[in-house]
């Protein structure tokens, strides 16, 4: 009767895993394409108030970010509980902001200049006050082109 | 002769490699594309020019936003949600009110003469409003104007004012011209 044994059961057939790499290899390329680091840490918190007629900002190079918000708890003893700004990796005042730009205009481009746009980004809590000085800094800055940095909303009504 | 033979590279760690990559990546990326509500800012003005032609008190549509975040609309309390429909009314004027704006007779693309509203938006918050509404009221403003390009996208092209062709969105632009000022800050009623 030892033709008809049966075939052995208990050994698994192990999974081919010689495709694997390939597989990790394409999430990689995926992931390395679409990604961008992060440009700076922010020291203030911000959350975005909500829109939704959002225009989406097309080229990176070209928009210049000002963070508007309340210090972070780290940096409150030093810098307080007012909204402060924050440019590239520090604290500001207002009264920088204007060579700011122009230091941020000299690295671009010369044909990209006049398409950039500088990106408020600020706190929805934060009083309109220091909005308002960022604005008027900006104006004298040549820098007419703003965006006032939102989240997506869910429709209503 | 004995043949030599290659030895092969063992690539049996590759994966482990591509992996340590691929979460280095996964942790690293920021997948949120910026989007905002665009604008643009009036040149700065040197001096106040005394001489501009005054706009006539019909033509303007004034918004006040306090402190307290409340909206005066046209010298009347209004709720935020209302805002959007009263500006639709205000630019339209279809009932050619003399109390709503006027018209010109211009010159248009696809349209022919046709007649566009003078009437300007007026936006004015103070220096204690919450950011947040503010921003609110900007977007009821803009979507005023999307819904109205929208309104006649659909009418005169039967398709939705994102997806006609450059020249017809510059002509119905033209026909809506999106005109908000915003006064020069005031600090009233700060507490």
């Amino acid at each position: 009767m030892a033709k008809f044994r049966k075939k052995k059961s208990g050994e698994q057939q192990a999974i081919n895993t010689a495709s694997l790499p390939d597989i990790v290899f394409m999430l990689l390329f995926f992931f390395m394409v679409s990604t961008t680091m992060k440009e700076v840490t922010l020291k203030v918190s911000i959350q975005a108030p909500e829109a939704t007629e959002l225009a989406k900002l097309e080229k990176k190079s070209l928009v210049t970010y000002i963070y508007v918000g309340v210090p972070t708890k780290q940096y409150q003893s030093m810098y307080g509980t007012e909204p402060r700004v924050q440019l590239n990796d520090q604290f500001a005042t207002v009264a920088d902001i204007q060579s700011y730009i122009a230091q941020e205009r000299d690295a671009m481009k010369e044909n990209d200049r006049p398409k950039m746009t500088t990106s408020i980004k600020a706190d929805y809590d934060c009083p309109m006050g220091i909005i308002t000085e960022i604005k008027q800094a900006l104006r004298k800055a040549q820098a007419l082109k703003i965006n006032y940095s939102a989240r997506q909303k869910v429709e209503y009504n | 002769m004995g043949k030599r033979s290659v030895p092969e590279v063992n690539a049996g760690s590759m994966a482990d490699i591509a992996f340590l990559l691929l979460i280095f990546f996964l942790v690293t990326t920021t997948m949120d594309t910026d989007s905002g509500l665009s604008r643009r800012l009036p040149p700065p003005v040197e001096q106040e020019e005394t001489d501009t032609p005054p706009i006539k008190e019909r033509n303007v549509f004034t918004v006040l936003l306090n402190s307290k975040n409340q909206l005066l609309v046209e010298g009347k309390p209004m709720r935020v949600e209302e805002l959007k429909d009263a500006t639709k009314e205000f630019i339209l004027n279809e009932g050619r009110d003399e109390k709503l704006p006027e018209f010109n007779q211009v010159e248009i693309d696809y349209f022919g003469l046709y007649e566009v509203s003078k009437g300007i938006i007026s936006l004015q918050n103070d220096n204690g409003t919450q950011y947040a509404k503010y921003l609110m009221v900007q977007n009821e403003l803009q979507r005023a104007y999307s819904e109205l390009r929208n309104e006649l996208a659909r009418r005169k092209f039967r398709k939705d004012y994102a997806d006609i062709e450059d020249e017809e969105q510059k002509a119905i632009r033209k026909i809506y011209p999106q005109r908000i000022s915003e006064a020069e800050p005031k600090n009233i009623g700060k507490n």
